[in-house]
């Protein structure tokens, strides 16, 4: 299979969506003259014209209300913010008009448009550019929210949100765009809301997604010189979560420990201890125990932002814990 | 939360120990896992470990107190919490609540008295059928606190993982009567496990067995297995109970002709001691006989697990060391299995480290039967109380010259007189006369005891 990065894997899905649909659009800043912030739009406005790719203001509720609007109409719009952060600043056309136009007009309207870009922690942004924000997103009923780890769920995933009926938040991760991976040749679609079993294992189970399952599968492999076999399992979409996959992987290992980037109050890693504790009680042998990024604003500086964030050896650490060893 | 670190109950029979020394002070960072104190128990010196990482805030316990098991000794403060929460934290009283009552989880085969058991714990044989569906009664008396002592101050509360608590209810095994390895003594799966005892053969087994060709003759009949008791034998079980709490013994006596061992251990000590490193005792002639007689009667090395017998898959070999104050019983792990030459060597080394306290856990526990020798100070013959978690001990008086009749001609012979203490719950007197029959073989014919 051919080697490229996560960056690579992105524009190709979109490349061959605009090629599949000529209904598919992106518009945002910086997306089209100048390729991208990331250049994950690259070579798209040569190809396929300033009719689809179209540059906008600075002004995220404008371009996303836009979108949905396009979608309302029966285009296939992607909205590119150029990281999550700003997307706070069109959080009420997501909440209010994307997630809710297809329940409010009696299934009479859907919004089948993608609000993609980057989040989380890359490197020194400081506290207001180094969010994870998914949360605020895998809260609303009415959104999907996708979040790859690897060049190859990239690809296959960003394909089918853009395909799929409903509003779907694609948050890929900032510090990933220049990460390596196989990725399958031609034309390949990856399911919304399965999770991937990253790494098989029977004495504990790892629940990550995006970055995270990197530095899990990095804990992973600190456990194994412990002789301590861990099931990493790579969630890939956070709204709806693959809880079959989740409860079956805890069933297996009996013990649970949820790795996420961000904070940890009111967060989905909560939502996932909730449901396995519900569904899988009289299968654990210890209380499920989550490794979140520390409960404050991210600092600029180098050695804190470390510290910040979850390690492979914190991972590693945890799962030992519900190990009791 | 400012977390209680608790004094750990370090092996199946501590109930308290001594602070010998503190390895951090107040206000020392403080690793998971790392020891932070050093605890003398009634069998040797230990080190507290601590389960979290964090700083050693309060010590409660000075060097030189003794504190029960499950109290706390220190409070340790988690990374990024305040002095303030510990001062104002009542965490040594909720403690004693919370942890009072774990010790007094019945020790390992002791059935909690019959008057302070729930109504469902008492499963009269007829229902047998109806206990061993989940659910019904025999789940009720496993996880059903016990009634309230009349002082009224705890209830008796096992700490066990959900999924423990379903293994047990499965196998119908009595989760107080079961050791947690977990924080707190929490009950946990591999406990449950150890309990059950997958019939797969253990590890140390397996590597005995590799170089020992005799393994498969030695070991007939010896597998890890749970057998369910029968109606009967729980009525048995029951009965015997409450005739003489705890475990009802019963004692069975044999005289053993030990001429032609003497003989034996003579020409040993003669030519192979010196090879070997030392020379044989009657001691190890009797221990490798118990040891090779249990195989041919498995049912012995057992040990009652709530409502099932667990049998043992091999002879983990307890005998009695006295040393100062009191006594140890060092394990000989697969006594049956080893060479001889080995057995020898082994017991050899275990007395000497007994007698100076530096055993460690896994060299005292894990026995499946265990013998007592009192003939060095000439006892002709005793009755020995059983190790609780055994189902049987053997106690060994002297060697002495008697009168023997054999055929119509009396004769001096040698003789030993060995006493069978059975726990009648588990096993009867025709199988205990059956262990002995064959002790006895095994010494009188005692060639087989060099394998």
């Amino acid at each position: 299979m051919p080697v490229m990065t996560y960056r690579e894997a992105l524009n190709a899905a979109l490349h061959e969506e605009f090629a599949h649909d000529e209904r598919v659009l992106i518009l945002g800043e910086e997306v089209a003259l100048y390729q991208g912030a990331f250049k994950v739009t690259q070579g798209l406005l040569q190809k396929f014209g300033d009719r689809r790719v179209i540059d906008t203001p600075i002004s995220e509720a404008g371009f996303v209300g836009m979108a949905i609007g396009a979608a309302m109409l029966g285009l296939r719009p992607i909205a590119e913010v150029m990281t999550f952060n700003f997307s706070i600043l069109a959080l009420d056309q997501m909440v209010n008009n994307a997630a809710k136009m297809y329940s409010m007009s009696g299934g009479q309207l859907h919004v089948p448009m993608v609000l993609r870009g980057p989040g989380g922690a890359a490197h020194q942004l400081a506290s207001q550019h180094s969010q994870a924000l998914e949360q605020q997103y895998a809260h609303i009923p009415g959104l999907k929210v996708v979040m790859p780890a690897t060049p190859a769920d990239a690809k296959g995933l960003l394909k089918s949100a853009i395909r799929d009926e409903s509003p779907v938040v694609f948050i890929e991760g900032e510090a990933l765009y220049p990460t390596k991976g196989e990725v399958p040749e031609g034309e390949y679609l990856i399911e919304i809301g399965k999770a991937d079993l990253k790494r098989q294992g029977k004495d504990v189970t790892l629940i990550c997604w995006s970055r995270m399952a990197l530095v899990t599968l990095e804990a992973a492999a600190l456990l194994e010189q412990e002789g301590i076999d861990a099931e990493v399992v790579d969630l890939r979409t956070v709204r709806p979560v693959d809880q079959e996959a989740i409860l079956q992987s805890v069933r297996k290992t009996n013990r649970a420990v949820v790795v996420e980037e961000a904070w940890p109050w009111a967060s989905v890693g909560g939502s996932i201890v909730d449901l396995i504790q519900r569904e899988a009680f009289d299968d654990l042998d210890a209380p499920v125990l989550r490794i979140n990024g520390i409960d404050a604003p991210m600092p600029y500086a180098k050695n804190l932002e470390h510290a910040m964030l979850p390690t492979p050896r914190s991972i590693a650490a945890a799962a030992k814990k519900v190990l009791y060893r | 939360m400012p977390t209680p670190i608790l004094m750990p109950k370090l092996s199946d029979d501590m109930r308290e120990g001594k602070i010998l020394a503190w390895k951090k002070r107040e206000g020392d960072a403080v690793e998971s896992g790392e020891a932070i104190a050093e605890v003398e128990t009634d069998k040797a010196n230990l080190e507290v470990e601590a389960y979290s990482a964090g700083k050693l805030s309060k010590i409660i316990a000075p060097v030189g107190a003794t504190v029960e098991c499950g109290q706390p000794i220190a409070i340790l403060l988690e990374e990024g919490e305040a002095e303030g929460e510990a001062a104002e934290a009542p965490a040594p009283a909720p403690a004693k609540k919370v942890a009072a009552p774990a010790q007094h989880a019945v020790p390992k085969e002791a059935a909690a008295p019959p008057d302070s058991q729930p109504a469902a714990a008492a499963v009269a044989p007829e229902s047998a059928g109806a206990a061993r569906q989940p659910g019904a009664k025999g789940v009720g008396a496993a996880l059903a606190p016990a009634a309230e002592p009349a002082g009224g101050e705890s209830v008796e509360r096992v700490r066990a993982s959900p999924l423990a608590k379903r293994m047990a209810r499965v196998a119908e095994l009595d989760l107080r009567s079961l050791e947690g390895s977990g924080p707190r003594g929490r009950v946990v799966k591999a406990d449950v496990e150890r309990a059950m005892a997958s019939g797969e053969p253990r590890p140390a087994a397996a590597v005995a067995s590799e170089k020992s060709p005799r393994v498969k003759s030695a070991s007939q009949g010896l597998r890890d297995q749970l057998v369910p008791m029968s109606g009967m034998r729980r009525t048995i079980a029951r009965r015997m109970a409450e005739a003489k709490p705890g475990a009802p013994h019963f004692y069975l006596t044999i005289d053993v002709e030990m001429t032609t061992a003497l003989e034996l251990r003579a020409q040993l000590n003669e030519q192979v001691a010196e090879e070997w490193g030392g020379k044989v005792s009657v001691n190890d002639l009797v221990l490798r006989a118990a040891a090779l007689s249990l195989p041919r009667r498995p049912e012995v090395n057992a040990s009652l697990a709530g409502e099932s017998v667990q049998r043992h898959g091999a002879v983990h070999l307890g005998f009695a060391v006295s040393v100062e104050d009191g006594l140890l019983t060092p394990v000989i792990r697969d006594a049956d299995r080893i060479p001889f030459s080995q057995l020898v060597k082994k017991a050899r080394e275990l007395a000497e480290r007994a007698r100076a306290r530096k055993l460690k856990p896994d060299e005292y526990q894990g026995g499946t039967f265990t013998v007592s020798n009192l003939g060095m100070y000439g006892v002709t013959s005793f009755s020995a109380i059983i190790n609780p978690g055994e189902a049987a001990i053997l106690a060994v008086g002297a060697v002495g010259k008697r009168a023997v009749v054999s055929g119509d001609e009396l004769r001096v012979g040698s003789v030993m007189t060995a006493t069978l203490s059975g726990d009648h719950r588990i096993i009867d007197g025709a199988l205990g006369a059956q262990l002995l029959q064959a002790f006895k073989a095994l010494l009188e014919q005692p060639l087989r005891l060099l394998s």
